[in-house]
């Protein structure tokens, strides 16, 4: 039989039908949904008296647009609050599983779908998001779709998909102690650029990866759509059965035994080959911040901000151009001392336990600079609950950083949390494009010990010549 | 449903920047609504309008040549970043019925066959050269996006083929309803389904 990737096997065990027209019709294990991409897609069913044909199978939230403070009082945005109404109405009339604002475990749906257990290997998930990549993690095949697809995915539980191509991203050697699984992922990104892997499914393999923990390998894979990657995968080992094992949605007694006995077949076979081959050496890698506004505009933190000229083509030296300017800086500035206004610690990309101990070991006993406006926003209220039995939200309180309630926040800035015009953030979500994070928003992004120091600092620090405490 | 497109011609607007992202196509103060439409004023929104909210001369599609234009010449991995389907929304509700550009990114690309915006992929050298032409022949500049027969042509000599997913090329020659055409699949789906379990 001929050798078979990782994504080959998850693709043929899902083909329902071949179009002759060569796309496939797909079968759907899990569909996520949340507030700001499905209200038309269920409306669509509605118009057409249609029904979901797999409600088990479909699992909604609300986390982009919601308030991360005071959950007791009403929404202040009456706008958003009819988004959130649209979706307890539909998710009640179709029959989906809803966790809204009242529930212990709203949250990021990238979060949560982990979290829960319901994210396993060897699915197709499904999502009205870019950064559903993140549950490639597990081996699953999980990609971002647009409303007329989700609504597709509703009615039929199917998608209709071309087989993309697939690139094998080897991350070698051990990675130096402060650099973390967004430091691997940006470094990554700056090599083959936002559109280095468009058509493809990235599998990330090499003995970098298999020594991350599961956190650290959603972070990574969480940013394959930075890449322009449909999808980020990584084989399923014993670190994923464990962090699985005993989760609320997890199969358990023999279902679990049958489950592992096909997961052990999910990793690709000696000799399947890739169509294309990416290597990165990590311990090579450093601490990374972005410095223009695309994820590919990195580098080192003991970096300069590089000059137009450094580029060779027209349309680099004119996107590098445009980005300073939005950014406002100099050629040649180094990144280290770039003051900065704002600290964002959140996102699907880092606002999982991992990440929040991360900066709480940068913070304890330490202040938030004068003048700086620090938050800490948990990926989901049960990320919040261990976090505040760990003692995590009095060191992140004493040190002067705001403590949230679960949601996408400042990431992309759908709810009160924004950045002013001309406001400098050190963040850790995955997007620093104009505007993200708020009109006229600058964005570096980092890893979550860089962002906590960035706050204690009040600008742009190297995190390896701290001293990071226990807990 | 979407209505059948075979071929169009129209005007064009140049906006030769690459790596546009949907996040500057539709920003995300305008996502919270819960319909399709409504997004066209929304479209470019913070580099259409300066702060004050009137329109800003320097943005491409402000441009007087660019007025009426119903073909959106674009720069590499036009449309990356957010899912937004809103994207697609605002760009066809302004008026665009096809995007010309050297690559699309992925999710992107498939949004605009959902709502029969043709994405059409030239090279890097056939979107300089077109660019060029409709620089120098001004507003009069007519481009024909053809999709039966795959090509981008403006009857003035330029004409560039264009390759497009066959599946995606049919339910937009068609105007196919892509979840009816799926239910026709109904038996094999429950077939599949029977399998699994």
């Amino acid at each position: 039989m001929t050798p078979r990737t990782l994504f080959d096997k998850v693709w043929d065990a899902h083909v329902v039908h071949q179009y002759p027209e060569g796309a496939a019709l797909l079968y759907v294990d899990l569909h996520l949904v949340h507030e700001v991409t499905s209200p038309q897609a269920f409306e669509g069913l509605r118009q057409a008296g249609r029904r979901v044909r797999r409600p088990e199978r479909t699992v909604a939230t609300v986390d982009h647009n919601v308030p991360t403070g005071d959950r007791t009082l009403p929404l202040a945005d009456p706008v958003a609050a009819r988004q959130l109404d649209a979706l307890a109405v539909n998710t009640r009339d179709f029959g989906v599983e809803l966790f809204d604002l009242a529930s212990p475990r709203q949250g990021i749906v990238h979060v949560i779908g982990p979290e829960l257990g319901l994210t396993q290997p060897g699915m197709i998930v499904a999502c009205g998001d870019s950064h559903t990549a993140t549950h490639g993690a597990f081996g699953a095949f999980a990609l971002g779709i647009g409303t007329s697809e989700v609504e597709h995915v509703l009615a039929t539980q199917c998608l209709v998909l071309s087989k993309p191509r697939t690139m094998e991203a080897r991350f070698t050697g051990r990675r130096a102690p402060s650099v973390t699984a967004k430091d691997l992922i940006l470094a990554f990104i700056g090599r083959i650029g936002t559109a280095g892997a468009t058509g493809h499914v990235i599998e990330y393999t090499g003995d970098a990866i298999n020594a991350l923990s599961m956190e650290e390998r959603m972070t990574v894979c969480n940013m394959s759509i930075e890449a322009g990657a449909r999808a980020g995968m990584i084989a399923p080992d014993e670190t994923t059965y464990s962090y699985l094992a005993g989760r609320p949605r997890a199969p358990g007694g023999p279902a679990w035994l049958r489950a592992l006995l096909e997961w052990r077949r999910l990793p690709s076979d000696p000799g399947a080959g890739h169509d294309a081959r990416v290597s990165l050496d990590a311990s090579a890698v450093a601490p990374q911040v972005t410095w223009g506004t695309s994820p590919a505009m990195v580098t080192d933190i003991s970096g300069h901000v590089p000059s137009p000229a450094d580029f060779a083509s027209d349309g680099e030296r004119q996107a590098v151009a445009r980005a300073l300017a939005y950014m406002a800086l100099t050629p040649g500035t180094p990144l280290e001392g770039l003051p900065i206004d704002r600290v964002f610690v959140g996102s699907c990309t880092n606002a999982r336990i991992e990440d929040l101990r991360d900066a709480a070991r940068v913070a304890r006993g330490r202040r938030v600079a004068a003048g700086v406006r620090a938050l800490v926003v948990p990926g989901s209220q049960q990320v919040k609950l261990q976090a505040e039995q760990e003692g995590l939200d009095g060191v992140f309180r004493a040190a002067g950083f705001e403590w949230r309630n679960a949601g996408c926040s400042m990431c992309l800035g759908m709810n009160a949390d924004v950045l002013r015009r001309g406001e400098r953030c050190a963040s850790t979500s995955n997007r620093n494009f104009e505007g993200r994070q708020g009109a006229g928003g600058r964005t570096h992004l980092m890893s979550p010990a860089m962002a906590a120091a960035a706050a204690v600092a009040g600008r742009l620090v190297d995190v390896r010549d701290w001293e990071i405490r226990d807990l | 449903m979407n209505q059948p497109f075979v071929r169009h011609t129209g005007g064009c607007a140049l906006l030769l920047r690459a790596n546009v992202d949907t996040d500057q196509i539709v920003p995300k103060q305008f996502l919270k609504g819960v319909a399709r439409t409504g997004f066209a004023a929304a479209l470019f929104h913070d580099w259409r309008y300066r702060e004050d909210g009137t329109p800003n001369p320097e943005f491409e599609l402000n441009r007087p040549d660019a007025a009426g234009a119903t073909i959106l010449v674009a720069g590499a991995n036009f449309g990356c970043g957010s899912s937004r389907e809103h994207a697609v929304w605002a760009l066809a509700e302004y008026g665009f019925r096809a995007v010309v550009a050297p690559s699309f990114a992925d999710i992107f690309e498939a949004n605009c066959c959902q709502n029969g915006v043709v994405p059409a992929r030239l090279t890097d050298g056939e979107v300089a050269e077109l660019s060029r032409r409709a620089r120098a022949a001004g507003p009069a500049y007519r481009l024909t996006v053809d999709l039966e027969a795959r090509r981008v042509e403006d009857g003035a000599g330029f004409r560039a083929p264009f390759a497009i997913e066959p599946y995606r090329r049919e339910m937009l020659l068609r105007g196919l309803d892509a979840i009816g055409r799926t239910l026709l699949e109904e038996p094999r789906i429950a077939e599949f389904e029977g399998r699994r379990a």
